[in-house]
């Protein structure tokens, strides 16, 4: 081979040779470093992002019998969230205030405030829920009453069954704008 | 025995060339007169080690569980020998490192730095400044109280204003729907590999610039960055002036490291660890979240920004902190780097550092949160004002008009005092705000009735500035 390239027309056959030889293991290379890091990287971002893709789960959680509430008091009460995992300690325990409205009627006011998230406290006297963190106020019906929330007090659905007042237990209310 | 030694190292350094490696490093020369405010970069590198090292101590006992997190932090506070104290070098060791991180951020911009040729180190400074605030917000989580299961929430709630993909990255923060098994885990590998593994790379990348480009001569007036010459200049002057950096140098750096080591030992002796608070029970909602002291700040901010502008502030106000630091370098590229040629430079130094402390400052006092703990009025201020007065004493307390409102010093400050106000407001005017409320005021009208509210009037107006003197 070297023998028929030695001449005028091509001086440097080899060294052109040796640059593609070059040029594909180069090539292979990078195909086969981007390979092992597909290899990895997929299952290892899905693994991170499956849990978004998941549909949001609700659970019903009896929270005390109809009687234990009188009309036109608000009371917190507290139930297991949707998605305990068996190590999820007492950070599964989650609450909401539960109003009778009438006899029939209940409303179910999430804890966290549609400002930053805050649990916001029930002050039965002032009959306003106000919040520690940024002073955000709200009426009874969960309006915003004053202060920086954006809108008013996330509600669960409620229900009765067998004389249990049932919240619908529901992911953590995430206020988008 | 010395000889040996002296053989048993020059065997290590055979094989591996560490002399050869370390030795330039020592020797290279630094420029004369980077002195004290040199040592700020290495001082916040010992807060790193700092919590390196405690940090790992603390890995020994803690258990990164929602269930047990909380029981095992117990265990390393109450009952582990030193534990507390780890703890409290941990929280202070942070303390320092942000602290420092800040100053030596400050200090670069000042001298401007970051001019030709060491974009790169402004830009990989930057990096470790939002890697340091990520630490310090991780870190106050893994603290896992009440507190830390609530600054989850508030860190997912923030995440959610972010346009179209809010509700996903606000997921992203809780790994899931709730505050679960899988959030601690997650904030737990952050802090612990993901942030400290990148900590460490861009380090290593940070201190190799200050070899490649030598660290930035103290500046001086008319001697402008022309990036054509600069480095041949930068050259010749360290040949004709330049001091070995081991130990000429370096001496300053071991000192100062030594002091912010021993401040942090002695902050923690006296202060201590900051205290567990509740059990991480999302069911207790009688607690006052509150961020570690280096975010009160941005705390402060979100209590007092106006509602319309809430949204754009949380999202692109950090996005644009963080474009305006990694422009710096591009936008000024040559010229002065003395700070008194460079006024604008010193006074948006001011601007930040007073915007910072300011709001930092109101951020510990709260002015803005409800005073829930305010006592009923005692009776030697309330006075002697009759029945119905005395009612609408007691219903200033009861409706919760104190815990925003203040009278001689009693209640919370987000309203305006009243100790005077019967002095400024008819009793018709009164009775307008009570009813119908006010900016940040709620509207009273639904829930007092006719005689409370009369009763209210009456006990306001008994709140007269001449009351003091008579």
């Amino acid at each position: 081979m070297s023998q028929s390239t030695e001449g005028t027309e091509n001086p440097t056959p080899e060294s052109k040779e040796t640059l593609s030889r070059k040029k594909f293991f180069e090539l292979i290379s990078f195909g086969m470093g981007g390979a092992a890091g597909i290899l990895l990287g997929v299952p290892v971002v899905s693994f991170m992002v499956a849990p978004l893709l998941e549909k949001p789960v609700v659970k019903w959680r009896a929270v005390g019998a109809v009687d234990s509430f009188s009309v036109g008091t608000t009371t917190l009460v507290k139930f297991e969230d949707s998605t305990a995992l068996p190590w999820s300690g007492v950070s599964a325990h989650t609450a909401a205030w539960l109003r009778r409205v009438s006899t029939t009627e209940f409303t179910a006011f999430s804890v966290n405030c549609t400002h930053l998230g805050c649990p916001v406290r029930w002050l039965a006297a002032a009959d306003l829920f106000m919040c520690p963190c940024h002073g955000g106020v709200y009426y009874a019906n969960g309006d915003v009453a004053a202060g920086p929330p954006p809108r008013p007090l996330p509600q669960y659905d409620v229900r009765v069954r067998n004389n249990q007042v049932e919240i619908a237990a529901s992911p953590v209310p995430i206020s988008t704008d | 025995m010395r000889k040996l030694l002296i053989r048993l190292w020059e065997w290590f350094d055979d094989r591996t060339g560490v002399g050869a490696l370390i030795g330039p490093m020592l020797a290279h020369r630094v420029p004369p007169g980077s002195t004290w405010p040199y040592v700020l970069g290495s001082a916040t590198l010992i807060a790193f080690i700092v919590q390196v090292v405690t940090g790992i101590s603390l890995a020994l006992a803690y258990v990164p569980s929602t269930h047990d997190a909380y029981a095992s932090l117990r265990y390393i506070n109450d009952t582990a020998v030193l534990g507390h104290f780890v703890r409290a070098l941990h929280y202070f060791g942070a303390s320092a490192m942000v602290l420092l991180i800040g100053l030596h951020t400050i200090r670069t911009y000042l001298f401007a730095s970051y001019k030709y040729p060491r974009e790169v180190s402004w830009l990989s400074g930057v990096v470790l400044l939002f890697m340091t605030i990520g630490m310090g917000f991780t870190g106050q989580l893994l603290r896992w109280d009440d507190n830390g299961v609530w600054s989850v929430i508030v860190g997912a709630e923030q995440a959610g204003r972010v346009p179209f993909i809010g509700k996903w990255v606000a997921h992203f923060v809780l790994a899931g729907d709730t505050v679960g098994g899988a959030t601690l885990s997650r904030f737990f590998a952050f802090h612990v590999f993901f942030i400290p593994a990148v900590i460490f790379g861009v380090v290593g990348l940070h201190l190799w610039l200050v070899l490649r480009n030598g660290i930035s001569e103290p500046p001086r007036s008319g001697r402008p960055v022309d990036p054509k010459h600069y480095r041949d200049w930068y050259h010749k002057m360290l040949d004709r002036v330049g001091v070995p950096f081991w130990p000429d140098a370096m001496w300053r750096d071991i000192l100062f490291g030594l002091i912010v080591i021993l401040a942090i030992g002695v902050l923690a002796v006296v202060y201590g660890a900051p205290e567990l608070l509740q059990p991480p029970d999302p069911s207790i909602i009688y607690t006052n979240p509150r961020p570690d002291w280096y975010l009160l700040w941005y705390f402060a901010v979100l209590a007092l920004l106006p509602p319309y502008m809430e949204r754009y502030v949380m999202v692109f106000g950090p996005l644009l902190i963080a474009v305006i630091l990694f422009s710096v370098p591009f936008t000024h590229r040559g010229g002065e780097r003395v700070p008194t040629r460079r006024p604008w430079a010193l006074f948006w130094v001011l601007c930040a550092v007073l915007m910072i402390s300011t709001l930092w400052n109101l951020g510990v006092r709260a002015p803005w949160s409800p005073n829930f703990d305010a006592p009923a009025l005692p009776a030697e201020v309330v006075g002697n004002i009759g029945t119905v007065g005395l009612r609408g004493a007691q219903l200033f307390h009861d409706k919760g008009c104190e815990f925003c409102h203040r009278i001689d010093g009693y209640g919370g400050q987000r309203g305006p005092d009243l100790s005077t106000v019967g002095s400024r407001l008819t009793d018709n005017e009164l009775a307008i705000r009570i009813m119908n409320g006010g900016y940040n005021m709620p509207a009273f009208a639904g829930t007092l009735t006719h005689d409370d509210t009369q009763a209210l009037v009456t006990f306001l107006r008994t709140r007269t500035s001449d009351r003091f003197t008579r």
